[in-house]
């Protein structure tokens, strides 16, 4: 038998129910992994003894044949998410010491399904960011390298202590958040898969808000089908969330029957853009291959609206920041800097406990909503909102689901493009448009680069059709082949 | 602002001459529920600092705000009652302004798409003029928390209670022209919320607040410059504010200076106002529609519902008291100025002589309640029993003189004012051969003045009032008075 911290989350399913071994046992392979890897700057905060007590429980159930559907499978959980009692920091300093009273909708589903989780996992802060660089606690480091070097490279953002700790076999999946990709970039550059659900589909209580009406919850995992045996526990009607849609979550996994004869994939031209690395190129030509090889048919599509998606982001995005971040004054939780009068305390609060990136997205926030310039921004972005959703609407009136790269390129180096904000926000380039309609994208891994590093590959779907990425995606999974895993160059 | 009114109103005079005042109001109305508008804590009032605060109205980190149904339904029910058009579909909007009172740094309000558009309310003036004052819209939004500089030496504590409870603001356009208008238009929306029972009124606690706009105007002339004078807490403060700020801005135009656009506040001590923020110092808010909340869309039937089960308002029931009980317009709008009035008044006169009953009522009831200070509800005397005074009158058992002292018993001592007048023996006497026995007995015993009284009829009085009071005031006035007549011959 392979390593207990190998198996994907269906074949641990399997190994519990057949007490092949133990749920303790499952855990603590992977605290021990966790001790290991802390070089990889992964979790904020561990959590072994909840871990400890939670799998003892499900060996429990697993004993009295009531396993439920994540019984004792060890979790990571993004830091974004409220964790009952749990330190919770979203990745920032203003945060500090803040441990929720509640738990979030999303954590509380995974829970009551019997996830065990291992702890908080880094993050850019308020997830701002591609890169994970931007989290106070630090950078966190791909397990992944370049072949023959030992450049650190970023495992993309902001779910980058998701991403990392998946892929190096920390924990057997992740929650992650997307915006504007931070579930798909982080995946696609360290070889997981990692689904965006559609906007609704997962509630977003108890969640650190960045952008109320781009946030998504989903899964990351190192399989398609691991991620819809997530979902289908982290997805419900929530009717604390205004914005959750009462409609019945799918059974995922039956849906996956490798069967996707007459299907009509979409190849949207204009994601072909300027300056696209070769090898993106190839990957995605390859896709398309992969789906024709396997009765698909391929279908060109036109997003028109496209390359005004990343403005658009940028606009809507930090102005609902501005206003979510409002509440980070230094008064009910997290930190205080004390000040002068009230407006110091704020002030002064606000400097110390916002980092750059979030202390930027605030004041572009801030600026798009003002007196003057509200019509010319933020209106406009609204109508070009919903010009792309409408561009999907159209597209999909010709085909099934839409194959397109994840990110422009591999993971980067630390550092490489920290002070470039505008190429940064680049790696968003085939995500964002996803987020601003609404619609569902997965990422499957899809191979190495010629330097030995993951590339992944984007279905985008229908609303509320996460049943078809996840048949679509095993069959580029299957396709592609198993992803080696990364050298544990991290142990000590 | 327009103001839909055009006609000229009362005047004030100036130096230079005579100015038009102008006043548009905003009135903060709490919604009478049980919940607040998005959490659903609980909306009391008076409990103890921060008792009813959930975690959304702490604006704890992901904390969703989800809209409270039945606040939704007083907001169409108040738009009802103001005749005003219904918005199907309308938005919650985030104001977005830092204060420690404000815990998640914005306020769940309405902007652009308010859940109430144009209304009127009809505004009755003593004297018996009517005026209407157009209402532009009603939005519903959260009130903030309180903060108390009073606890600490030198730190400020904030109660959340009031953070997140239902509101509405309930703007008029400038289509008043006085201070006494202006209360009046208060007195007015404040019934017809007590008739609709969205909101209690209740000033005092603060479930009714006013911003009062106030401009002045040469009579006819364009617009002047407004100030908006914040948080006016009474209707005698409401025109306090009014007359003191008109003043104010006539003073300066008047000795060369302009007006500025500012935001003032009343101080009720001093009775004046003074500036707070300048137009400069706005707040540029930065609303934006709430991502968290949906468009807050209801349909026809919904209305319909709640139009059903509306109340008979205010000046229906005034003209419905004219038509079916006869009543001038004066009395008709006093007994329909509180909904407990108007059922007290309707209970006293059921099968009765309704303009004595609202008579009764008005002038010896309420003139009592009010010298006592007390409310309708707290009357000693109850409905029952003034209906009860008001037919022993119109049976001739008792005189209107002496249900006065029936009236003061009951008030003072309670009980059933027949049974009173039963054994305390105040009934009228009808026997006309006892009147006619005293008649006889007064004239006999004064010749001289039967006389005078031949040759000055209006002696008479004389003549009624010995019988009056020989009878102990129990005869009937009018038989009296005829008997005098005749037996006087004149």
């Amino acid at each position: 038998m392979s390593k207990l911290t190998d198996l994907t989350i269906a074949e641990a399913r399997d190994g519990l129910k057949k007490k092949a071994f133990s749920a303790v046992e499952l855990t603590e392979a992977h605290i021990q992994s966790v001790e290991k890897a802390r070089a990889l700057n992964a979790f904020v905060t561990e959590t072994p003894a909840l871990a400890r007590a939670a799998a003892a429980e499900s060996d429990k159930r697993i004993a009295s044949g009531a396993m439920r559907p994540l019984e004792g499978i060890p979790m990571g959980i993004k830091d974004l998410f409220c964790t009952k009692d749990v330190l919770t920091t979203a990745g920032s300093h203003i945060l500090d010491g803040f441990k929720p009273p509640y738990e979030s909708t999303v954590t509380r589903n995974m829970f009551n399904d019997g996830a065990v989780m291992l702890g908080k996992l880094n993050m850019d802060e308020f997830a701002m960011g591609s890169s994970n660089e931007t989290s106070y606690y630090g950078p966190v480091i791909n397990p992944w390298r370049r072949k023959g070097s030992d450049t650190k490279l970023v495992p993309g953002g902001s779910s980058g202590g998701s991403s990392a700790s998946v892929a190096a076999r920390l924990v057997m999946g992740a929650t992650g958040t997307d915006t504007g990709g931070s579930i798909r970039q982080p995946a696609a550059v360290t070889g997981i898969a990692g689904i965006k659900p559609t906007y609704g589909r997962c509630s977003r209580w108890g969640i650190v808000a960045f952008a109320s009406s781009l946030d998504q919850a989903g899964p990351m995992a190192r399989t398609v089908r691991d991620c819809a045996i997530m979902l289908k526990s982290m997805a419900s009607h929530d009717p604390l969330d205004s914005t959750s849609v009462d409609l019945p979550v799918p059974d995922y996994e039956a849906a996956m029957t490798g069967n996707i004869k007459g299907l009509r994939v979409g190849i949207p031209k204009e994601y072909r853009i300027d300056g696209m690395p070769a090898e993106i190129e190839a990957l995605w030509q390859k896709g398309i291959a992969w789906l024709k090889d396997a009765g698909a048919e391929i279908v060109d599509v036109s997003l028109p609206h496209t390359k005004h998606a990343l403005p658009a982001y940028y606009i809507v995005a930090p102005a609902e920041a501005s206003s979510n971040l409002a509440r980070y004054d230094g008064v009910r939780f997290g930190l205080r800097v004390s000040g002068k009068d009230i407006t110091s305390m704020y002030e002064n609060t606000r400097a110390a406990g916002f980092g750059r990136e979030v202390q930027r997205r605030i004041l572009i926030g801030t600026y798009v909503l003002s007196a003057g310039y509200y019509d010319a921004y933020y209106i406009k972005a609204q109508k070009l909102r919903t010009l792309i959703a409408r561009d999907f609407e159209e597209a999909y009136a010709r085909c099934d689901v839409l194959l397109t790269p994840t990110a422009p390129g591999p993971a980067f180096g630390i550092g490489e493009k920290t002070d470039d904000p505008i190429s940064m926000y680049l790696n968003d380039v085939f995500t964002v448009t996803v987020n601003l309609a609404g619609l569902p994208g997965l990422s499957v891994p899809a191979g190495l680069n010629s330097e030995g590093l993951p590339l992944g590959l984007q279905l985008i779907g229908k609303a509320f059709d996460e049943s078809t990425l996840f048949r679509v995606g095993e069959v580029i999974e299957k396709a592609a082949g198993a992803t080696p895993r990364p050298q544990s160059w991290w142990e000590v | 602002m327009v103001t839909t009114r055009t006609e000229t109103g009362p005047l004030i005079d100036g130096a230079t001459g005579k100015w038009e005042i102008v006043i548009g109001m905003e009135v903060h109305a709490q919604v009478l529920s049980k919940a607040k508008l998005f959490s659903g804590a609980s909306a009391e009032f008076g409990a103890d600092p921060n008792a009813h605060v959930s975690f959304i109205d702490a604006g704890m980190p992901g904390m969703l705000p989800v809209i409270n149904r039945f606040c939704v339904e007083q907001a169409v029910r108040t738009g009802l009652g103001l005749k005003a058009q219904i918005n199907n579909s309308s938005v919650f909007d985030r104001k977005n302004y830092f204060y420690p009172d404000l815990p998640s740094g914005y306020q769940i309000s309405q902007y652009k798409q308010p859940v109430v558009g144009e209304g009127i309310v009809l505004v009755d003036l003593p004297g018996g003029k009517t005026i209407e004052v157009g209402i532009e819209r009603l939005h519903l939004e959260q009130d903030a928390g309180k903060s108390l500089h009073d606890q600490h030496p030198d730190q400020s504590f904030v109660d959340l209670n009031r953070a997140g409870v239902a509101l509405m603001e309930i703007v008029s356009r400038p289509d008043l022209r006085s201070a006494e208008e202006a209360a009046a238009y208060l007195k007015k929306l404040r019934a017809i919320l007590r008739y609709l029972g969205t909101c209690d009124g209740n000033m005092e606690e603060g479930s009714m607040r006013a911003d009062v706009n106030v401009s002045v105007r040469k009579p006819g002339g364009p617009l002047g410059t407004r100030c908006e004078i914040k948080n006016v807490n009474s209707m005698r403060f409401v025109a306090q504010a009014v007359d003191y700020e008109a003043r104010r801005q006539v003073d300066i135009i008047e000795g060369g200076g302009t007006i500025k656009q500012e935001t003032r506040l009343f101080d009720s001590k001093k009775g004046e106002t003074r500036s707070m923020r300048s137009k400069e110092e706005a707040h540029d808010y930065r609303y934006f529609p709430d991502p968290d909340l949906l468009p807050l869309e209801f349909d026809d039937a919904f209305v319909a519902r709640i139009k059903a089960s509306l109340p008979e308002l205010p000046d229906d029931k005034k003209d419905r008291f004219m038509k079916d009980y006869g009543l001038g317009s004066y009395d008709a709008g006093v007994l329909v100025a509180e909904r407990e009035s108007a059922d007290f008044f309707e209970q006293v006169s059921r099968g009765r002589d309704a303009k004595l009953a609202a008579n009764w009522v008005i002038n010896e009831l309420f003139g009592r309640l009010n010298k006592e200070g007390k409310a309708v509800g707290e009357s000693p005397v109850s409905a029952a029993a003034m209906g009860s005074i008001v037919s022993l009158i119109s049976d001739g058992t008792i005189s209107g003189k002496i249900a006065k002292d029936v009236f003061e018993i009951v008030w003072t001592e309670g009980g059933d004012p027949a049974a009173i007048v039963e054994m305390r023996g105040m009934k009228q006497v009808t026997d006309m051969g006892a009147i006619e026995a005293a008649v006889d007995q007064v004239i006999a015993a004064n010749p001289q003045k039967v006389e005078q009284a031949k040759a000055k009829p209006s002696m008479a009085g004389w003549f009624v009032g010995q019988v009056m009071a020989a009878t102990g005031g129990k005869a009937n006035p009018q038989a009296v008075s005829e008997l005098v007549k005749k037996k006087l011959g004149i």
